[in-house]
């Protein structure tokens, strides 16, 4: 696994092909939109009991970042829990294994739509943005300053001379990196979307998730008036 | 015969009939109180003959009260033999009340047959589920005397089958004394029907009544009068000799494969309808409305033609359709019989039926297809076991309808010939399922749909359940639909979302039989206007993308093993047979021909087996593997049941190895799971079972973003509870679509050192038709990744603007080639050049991309 250094604000940032982003010099460790109990959202709401799995396949997914990059703090980008009673809803034994994990670190909760309380019984501070130097962490990216931010759960299709190759990404430009959705339950948005396209409006980076690696591709800008879906591309 | 008494006897002879010996064989079994199945052709008088015996009884013995339960595959059959049954009981002045009963039938209706239900009632199996979710449906079924299956031979076997013969056991509790009743088209395997009709799921308590016989129809080939193309499945060449058959005939139904066809072949004929012949067009996503519109114009005889797929291939009778016309390779034996069938629905006349082959290969299966009738051969499929997703919803149903004992369940479910060998274990696995999930993880004990009370019985929580389950009842799992509507006009059907999703604004495409240009999407609504211009495309549906098999491999393989009996084929086939071995070689009886050649930026290999398809599906998934761990980066692999077609991101050199027998001992368990072919039949149990929503048109999504996923639902499991009761479901299913190994040793050892591979530069004549098929199974492999990277370096090559990129990358796709002198030539005759037909290619570019 080699992350791929992208900077911002002029700090050296790693993105991750997990999807996370490390700031070195701040041991910074975030991850955005981990959507934790989501499966338990559907049986407590609507008696549909989707694999209870999840919390711990996204737990399994972030042992191993916080193993190797020993953060001295972790910002979750908001959408922690996939709704405002996730955290209630916590498996006895995920919930041991989510604080075995948090130890050691500052934990930072940014707020999100889906979890917009604190969630209780956990470590760490609830902030709806996080300022750490010249860079702001947010749910919901859209200022004109540097950040961090997640929420669109951005993925793109690469051309390949075999086809198309789906994966989520990265989607940065000089001003902002948005995260792909590190959830185990999470699905994606296109980057083309308008609502990510909106973003970036003088076009940005794609660094599409692989195996071991991130596999970069440029997006061009955004046309100016974007009407529908199918006349903004942000991929060849 | 005499054997009627008034007023049926009168009512016969005044229309000319006496009962046929298959109908009063069915009264016989009627009157002793027996389950009977019919089996009889097309024409036979089936409808009349389940009924009869229900007819007379009431006659006799007048009552209140539902007497028979019809059940139908379609809801357009139930409709029209509702139609059917008023003439005769209305001539014969008989006290009996006919009514249907579907999703159409309107709110007020329901209410009131479940207060006053008719002496028949006419349903189809989606519909009856529902009535016995009813708290009343004891009451409602209790006096029940008999119930008629029609065209059983479409529903056992089926997911749908599955959910019948579940009802047909929960119906045998609620009025143990109803006789049965099955009707069905001739097919190759009697038995399991008897048994899927049976009260005990075995085939002894089922009474078989086959009439036979039946004038042996007429069935000749025409071959269009120009060029007939090399591949392809679309047989528009035929387009000027089917209208010139249409004008010459009184009524004919043209029968296509898929609904895409259907489009192209109405679209076809109308442009040479000159004489405005009047000729429609039928097919599953048109609206309801227009189909019936078209239904009852042909039993009206205002029309001459209607080019149909399979939603017209059961028994709905049109009087005086004279002519069938099947455009394509008949799939299946039976299926042909069927459609032929639908002409001249009168058993002592012959039928009459065209062949339209659409390609020269598919004029060999028509040989083949002929050749099979000739020889009274039939196909069809061997009974599987019934589903556990099905079974899940039925028991959720019954809980519904009341409380239940597990023990009684179970017994009564085993009663279900699918069901027969159930094991105990799967039951209480899905019981438990429905209950919390049923996972090792007992996180949901306090979100429990279902209870047990102090006598072990099991009661639903509360009504929301019974709602839930309404909405997600039924075992057709649609692909996500968007309805097409003209801008200011009137909804012209539906097509499937990634369809739209490929549109942008201004293209054209053919529906409906019309050039739609595409404007926009207006939330679920794809908004179109009339009069496209340029090339149009046509949607194509996830349906039409499952592969046919055509039973017809070996007959097929005896004709082109044997250059002998080609001279029964027309010329232009048997030049392309030709052709094919001047330019790569001809598959051998004893040995096994190998191609491979780049095309599109990728690389094929075709291997010409001729084992038929469930075979080569496995085949596939043991070669991709195999090519995975040498590095080839397979992408994905096709089979038909002739050959197996793979593709790979690099070439597959070392064919030999590909094919060694060794490559049986390959862990398939992780491959197979990662393949599409699993996580497609995971989407449709998890869907059947009530995990996932089923999606209801009109239903917003909630962020799109956010939607759930099956393959996320599928990933998760399968790491954290790989022995789930879905997941033993999910590969139980697959298996069934896969054959035993055996079979592929036997293969591979008849293969050892008899392969003959062929490196050509590019698709041979005979490999053509195998690469537009349909049913491309991806296989995840390393594949993706080296792709990526090597789309990222171009990147970085190149510099930053998008077009260059794309530039790059066609430059990239198209120096994908053999290097010169690499070729396999094979010998050549008399030094005549291999003519470079460019038909070869225009038909390889029409392929679907895999």
């Amino acid at each position: 696994m080699s992350p791929a250094p992208f900077y911002l604000a002029g700090e050296r940032l790693l993105l991750d092909p997990s999807g996370a982003l490390f700031w070195p010099a701040r041991r910074l460790l975030a991850v955005a939109d981990l959507h934790l109990e989501k499966g338990s959202h559907f049986a407590a709401r609507g008696g549909r009991f989707l694999p209870p799995y999840d919390t711990r396949e996204t737990l399994a997914r972030l042992a191993p970042l916080l193993r190797r990059y020993r953060p001295a703090r972790l910002v979750a980008l908001g959408d922690s829990f996939h709704d405002a009673e996730g955290h209630a809803r916590l498996a006895p034994a995920d919930a041991a294994l989510l604080r075995r994990l948090l130890d050691g670190a500052d934990v930072v909760w940014v707020l999100g739509n889906h979890d917009p309380v604190a969630p209780e019984g956990l470590p760490g501070q609830a902030v709806a943005e996080w300022r750490e130097g010249p860079i702001a962490f947010r749910h919901i990216g859209g200022a004109t300053t540097p950040e961090v931010s997640g929420h669109f759960h951005p993925r793109a299709t690469a051309p390949t001379r075999c086809g198309g190759v789906t994966r989520p990404c990265f989607v940065a430009d000089a001003r902002r990196v948005l995260l792909p959705a590190f959830g185990a339950y999470t699905g994606g948005l296109d980057a083309r979307d308008p609502a990510i396209a909106a973003l970036f409006p003088r076009g940005a980076r794609l660094f599409l998730l692989g195996r071991d690696r991130l596999y970069s591709l440029p997006a061009p800008p955004a046309p100016r008036r974007p009407a529908t879906g199918a006349t903004g591309t942000a991929l060849p | 015969m005499g054997t009627l008494p008034e007023p049926f006897a009168g009512w016969f002879a005044a229309r000319g009939w006496t009962p046929r010996p298959h109908q009063l064989a069915l009264l016989r079994a009627a009157e002793a109180g027996e389950s009977a199945l019919l089996v009889a052709p097309t024409g036979g008088g089936k409808t009349l003959a389940g009924f009869l015996p229900s007819l007379l009884d009431l006659h006799r013995a007048p009552r209140r009260g539902l007497h028979t339960l019809y059940v139908s595959p379609l809801k357009a059959l139930a409709v029209d033999i509702a139609r059917n049954l008023t003439a005769p009981i209305a001539g014969m002045g008989l006290p009996v009340r006919v009514e249907t009963r579907t999703g159409d039938t309107p709110a007020n209706r329901r209410a009131r047959q479940r207060a006053d239900p008719p002496h028949l009632l006419l349903t189809t199996p989606e519909s009856l589920t529902l009535l016995l979710t009813l708290p009343e449906a004891r009451a409602l079924f209790g006096g029940l005397a008999a119930v008629v299956v029609d065209e059983v031979h479409a529903l056992a076997g089926t997911k749908r089958g599955d959910q019948l013969a579940l009802c047909l056991s929960r119906l045998g509790a609620l009025a143990p004394r109803a006789r049965r009743v099955g009707l069905s088209a001739t097919v190759a395997h009697p038995e399991p029907l008897r048994a899927f009709l049976s009260p005990t799921g075995r085939a002894e308590a089922v009474r078989l009544i086959e009439a036979r016989g039946g004038a042996a129809p007429e069935i000749s080939v025409m071959l269009p009068e120009g060029h007939l193309p090399w591949g392809g499945h679309m047989g528009l060449a035929s387009a000027p000799e089917i209208h010139r058959r249409i004008r010459e005939a009184r009524v004919t139904i043209v029968f296509v494969n898929t609904r895409a066809q259907a489009e192209l072949i109405f679209q076809a004929l109308w442009r040479l309808n000159d004489d405005t012949l009047p000729i429609a067009l039928h097919h599953g996503s048109l609206t309801v409305e227009q189909r019936r519109k078209v239904e009852a114009a042909m039993a009206a005889g205002r029309l001459r033609a209607v080019v149909a797929t399979s939603s017209l291939d059961l028994g709905i009778d049109w009087g005086d359709v004279d002519q069938v016309i099947q455009v394509g390779a008949p799939k299946g034996v039976a299926r042909l019989l069927q459609r032929v069938g639908r002409a001249n629905h009168r058993m002592e006349e012959p039928s009459r039926a065209v062949l339209v082959p659409a390609s020269r290969f598919e004029v060999i299966e028509c040989a083949a297809a002929l050749g099979a009738i000739a020889a009274g051969e039939l196909d069809g499929d061997p009974p599987r076991p019934g589903g556990l997703d099905v079974l899940a919803q039925h028991v959720l149903a019954m809980a519904c309808h009341g409380p239940f004992h597990p023990d009684e369940l179970y017994a009564e479910v085993r009663r279900a010939a699918p069901y027969a060998d159930l094991p105990r274990r799967d039951f209480d696995d899905v019981l438990r399922f429905v209950e919390d999930g049923g996972y090792a993880l007992r996180a949901y004990e306090r979100f429990r749909r279902l209870f047990r009370d102090a006598q072990g019985l099991v009661h639903v929580r509360d009504r929301r359940v019974a709602r839930q389950l309404r909405m997600n009842l039924g075992t057709i799992v649609e692909t996500p639909m968007l309805k097409v509507r003209l801008r200011g006009g009137p909804v012209l059907g539906e097509v499937e979302e990634w369809f739209v999703s490929t549109l942008s604004p201004g293209d054209g495409f053919l529906f409906a039989g019309q050039a739609l240009r595409f404007e926009g999407l207006d939330g679920l609504t794809c908004v179109v206007s009339r009069g496209a211009e340029g090339e149009l495309r046509v949607p194509v549906y996830a349906g039409a993308r499952m592969p046919l098999s055509t039973y017809l491999a070996a007959r097929v393989r005896e004709i082109i093993h044997d250059p002998r009996r080609w001279k029964a084929l027309p010329p232009p086939v048997r030049e392309w047979l030709r052709l094919q071995r001047r330019y790569s070689a001809l598959p051998e009886p004893d040995g096994l021909l190998i191609e491979t050649f780049p095309r599109g930026g990728q690389w094929f290999l075709v291997a010409y087996c001729f084992e038929g398809r469930l075979a080569h599906q496995t085949l596939g998934m043991l070669v991709t593997r195999r090519m995975e761990r040498m590095g080839h980066g397979p992408l994905g692999y096709l089979a038909t049941d002739y050959v197996l077609a793979t593709w790979s991101a690099f070439e597959p050199t070392d064919v030999e190895a590909l094919f060694e027998e060794d490559i049986l001992g390959e862990d398939l368990e992780e491959w197979m799971a990662e393949s599409s072919m699993l996580r497609r039949t995971f989407r449709t149990i998890a869907t059947i079972a009530g995990l996932i929503e089923k999606r209801h048109p009109g239903a917003a999504k909630s962020g799109r973003q956010m939607s759930m996923n099956a393959d996320l639902i599928y990933d998760v499991l399968r790491r954290h509870e790989p022995d789930h009761v879905l997941l033993r479901a999910t590969r139980r299913e697959a298996a069934a679509g896969l054959t035993d190994v055996g079979r592929i040793a036997r293969l591979l050892a008849r293969a050892r050192g008899r392969i003959r591979h062929m490196r050509l530069d590019r698709v041979s004549p005979l490999a053509v038709p195998a690469l537009i098929e349909h049913g491309h199974e991806w296989v995840a492999g390393g594949a993706e990744d080296a792709l990526l990277a090597e789309a990222a370096a171009l990147v970085e090559e190149a510099t930053e603007g998008a077009e260059i990129f794309a530039g790059t990358l066609a430059a990239v796709a198209e120096s994908v080639h053999v290097r010169a002198g690499m070729v396999d030539r094979p010998r050549r005759p008399r030094g005549k050049a291999p003519r470079r037909s460019g038909s070869v290619r225009s038909a390889a570019r029409g392929a679907a991309r895999p």
